[in-house]
Formats: structure tokens, sequence, C-alpha cells
């Protein structure tokens, strides 16, 4: 029997290791937090079909009782040493043998205060899509005032596609999560009007696009092509904010009760510091660096050490479990060659 | 007196403060219009905006963002072709949306927001 251990305990790192477990494998998981599922668990649901995130996180919980997979909770890998063909990992003053490593970590929401001109953490009602999902789940969708917000604006790209940042890449699933917001605001408060403020809409994925054609058709949410570039409050302590209307080619102004800002994904600070210890390349972005871009997604620079999930780039839940199941066949696939 | 100085006005769209009749009245006699993705389809086969400044696409915008100035001479350049509603990846009915706007600046629905009008 093999030894594989799983760093992250995410939806990734959870399916992952299951598969690993369920042919033959012996797995551990090691999670930083207290709970499995990671970012997961703050998730009200998930487009494009409003399934709600406890259905999948279900699903995980179950599908981890049918296996005999160790999982260290609030553990961290402190140290690695090469052992034979495999690794020794260590954790508080735990020793785990591996014979291969899957790198699950996840990623981190862009941290709005970095764009201080968009107000987050300065005005009231400035949230992320992080913030609306925890609102959702408590069902309490009003501002700071206690009043139902006649107009919301959901602002795309906040941390994606801006050099400003460091951010080149687009993180992807932030315009569909914007249109899928629109669509549950729109049910929670028919009377509010809902902007979206984009500079691209990339609806890339099956039924995307249908649910922004939706969003239009049955929900009028109004789409509004040009980066918002300031947010301010007004004397009558509402929100302002100013754009370029690209599309007529004029600048624009709005008066707003809520603004959301749909913050990109971006790696993980602590997968940089795991990819140091397994010694694994990352890319100019942080995300973790695959062999191939179309033949090894998921191989690592380093033989015996795999990734799953979106510590390799930006993806939709979906893709995530798509994913971590190719990253498994991929450990099997390297354990049959030991 | 006159010192020579003036003012000028903004040429920024205040979407607080725009008179919504006219879009009101188009989408509910159009709803379609909701889902322009303004991919200028219309424009480029338009015949009328081969031929003069007519830009189809703009106007529908200018519109939804209450700017209805120049609309009277600008709607009077369509030929009612129907090539735009032909080509839309949306289906927005566009000829309708051009007889629509004239029927509301006939009725004046712009200037005297009498509703009952429009709708008998």
């Amino acid at each position: 029997m093999k030894n594989i251990v799983v760093v992250g305990g995410g939806i990734a790192g959870v399916e992952t290791a299951c598969l690993l477990a369920e042919s033959g494998n012996h797995v551990t998981i090691i999670e930083r937090s207290d709970k499995l599922g990671g970012k997961l668990n703050q998730w009200y649901c998930l487009f494009p079909d409003f399934k709600k995130s406890d259905e999948v996180l279900d699903y995980i919980h179950n599908r981890l009782k049918n296996f005999d997979i160790e999982v260290k909770l609030k553990s961290v890998v402190e140290n690695v040493e090469p052992n034979g063909n495999g690794w020794f990992i260590y954790t508080g003053n735990v020793r785990y043998a591996a014979d291969a490593v899957v790198l699950a970590t996840g990623y981190d929401l862009f941290d709005a205060t970095r764009k201080e001109e968009l107000g987050y953490k300065i005005y009231d009602n400035v949230y992320t899509q992080a913030d609306i999902e925890a609102k959702f789940k408590s069902g309490n969708l009003k501002t700071s005032y206690g009043k139902d917000p006649e107009r919301i604006a959901i602002v795309h790209c906040v941390g994606s596609r801006d050099e400003k940042c460091h951010n080149m890449y687009c993180s992807k699933v932030c315009c569909v999560t914007g249109v899928k917001q629109a669509i549950e605001l729109a049910k929670f408060l028919p009377k509010t009007e809902i902007f979206c403020f984009y500079m691209d809409l990339r609806m890339y994925d099956k039924h995307f696009e249908e649910l922004y054609r939706s969003a239009q058709e049955h929900h009028n949410i109004q789409f509004i092509r040009g980066r918002v570039s300031e947010v301010s409050e007004s004397s009558d302590n509402r929100l302002s904010i100013k754009t370029e209307d690209t599309l007529s080619g004029r600048p624009m102004k709005m008066k707003l009760d809520m603004i959301i800002l749909l913050a990109g994904m971006e790696a993980k600070k602590n997968t940089l510091a795991t990819a140091k210890l397994f010694d694994v390349e990352t890319e100019e972005s942080g995300f973790l660096k695959s062999k191939d871009f179309h033949l090894g997604a998921g191989i690592l620079s380093r033989k015996g050490i795999f990734a799953a999930g979106t510590c390799i780039s930006p993806m939709s839940i979906k893709e995530t479990i798509e994913n971590a199941r190719s990253s498994a066949f991929q450990v099997n696939e390297y354990l049959k060659s030991l | 007196m006159e010192f020579g100085f003036s003012t000028l006005e903004t040429r920024s769209i205040d979407y607080d403060k725009f008179d919504r009749k006219l879009i009101e009245y188009l989408l509910r006699y159009e709803p379609s219009l909701l889902v322009c993705m303004a991919c200028g389809g219309c424009t480029a086969t338009c015949s009328a905006g081969n031929l003069t400044e007519f830009n189809i696409r703009r106007i529908q915008l200018m519109v939804k963002r209450g700017e209805t100035d120049t609309l009277k001479a600008e709607i009077d350049k369509c030929m009612l072709c129907g090539k735009c509603m032909l080509i839309c990846p949306r289906g927005v009915n566009l000829r309708n949306v051009v007889m629509l706007i004239k029927k509301a600046l006939a009725t004046e629905v712009i200037e005297k927001s009498d509703k009952q009008s429009l709708n008998s």
C-alpha cells in the first residue's frame, strides 16, 4: 500500500483523497483550518444552476465516510525531507511518509482594500461577492441604514486584469458569479435596480451565456461597459460612482445604495511557502506551475508532487472537481511507475 | 453684461437625472430591447448607416441613458428595411423599436409624459 499526503482539505483535496483511497492507497489530508470544505463553506449557492453550496459540501462529507482517510485538521506542513523516492512530511510532532504528495491549497480572494479608490472598508455598503454570499446565507440584504437598497452596482474585474495589482490574468469565474448574484438579488429585491459594470463579459462555460441573457431578459439587470474608476460617498449618505459608458463614449455618474466588488482569485500566500518546502516551481502569478499547459496540468516540476484545484489557476467548483479527479488519475499512473 | 466667460455643460451622463418615460414605453411594447449586448451587428448591416451617420446601436443605448435631444432628427434616417432585426443574434426587434420611437415622438411622450395617449 502506498502512502499519499494531500495538503489542503477543500473540495479539490477531499475529492482527490477519496479517489486515491478508493484505488487502495493510504491517504492523509493535512488541513490548516478547523474544518473541511475550504472557501465553499462561506458560499450560499453556485452558478449556473443555483445549486446550494451545502449540497456539494454534503457530497464530499458523505464521500469521505466511505474511506479510511486520516484527516489532520488545524495542521500545517512545517518541514519536508526526502526519503528514497518519497518524502517525510512533518506537521507538529507527527511525521508522515509519503510516496506522492498532492497540493490542494486553494486560493485567496483578492484583498479589495488594495483598490482603495473603490472604497472597500472605507464606506459602508461596499462589499465583495464573498460578503454578499454571507448576506444571502443570513437572509439580510438591507443596507447599513436598515433599508432595502434602491440601486446596486456589481463591479467586475476587481484585482483581475490589472497590472496595478500585479494580476495580469483573468480570474474567469467572477463574471458569472456577478451575473448569478445579480439574479439572486433581483429575486430577493424585486424593486431594486441592478447594474453590472464590466470590461468584457466572459461567459465561458455551458449555460453561462443563457444565464447572462436571462439576467437581462427576465430580471432587467443592466450591463454597462466601463470600469468603475472611483467610488465616493454622497452628502445624502448614498454611494456615488464614476465610470465611462464606453459604448456611448461618455463619462457617467450614478448614485447607489450598495456596491459589490467582484474580487478576483489570487494564488494563496501559503501556497508559495508550501511550494518552497516541496521545491516546486510557481508561475509569475504565484499559482503552481504545471509541467505542460496542455498535457501535464497538475503535474508539477518535481516528480511525485501533484496539484489539484485552485492552487493551479482560478476555476469553478465544477472544474475543481474535474481537476481533482484528473489529478488523482495522474497520481495513480505515477505510483504504478514506481 | 458680457465678460467673455462662459461655463460648459458637463458631458457626463447623470444616471440620476433623466426622464425614463421613453425607455419605459419602449420596453413595455418591445421588451426584446432588454437583451441587446451591443455587438453592433445591426449597425454594420444598416442601409442608412452605410450612407449617413445613423447608428442604431448607439441610438438604442442613448435612449436607455435618457439622451434624446437629437433623436428626432436621427430616427428619420432609418429606412425601415429591417435588416437589423434579421441579423440580431439576440432577436431584438429593432425595426419595431424605431416605429415605437416615431410613435412616441409623434405623441410627444418625451415632452408631455401623457402615457394615456400612448396606451390607446
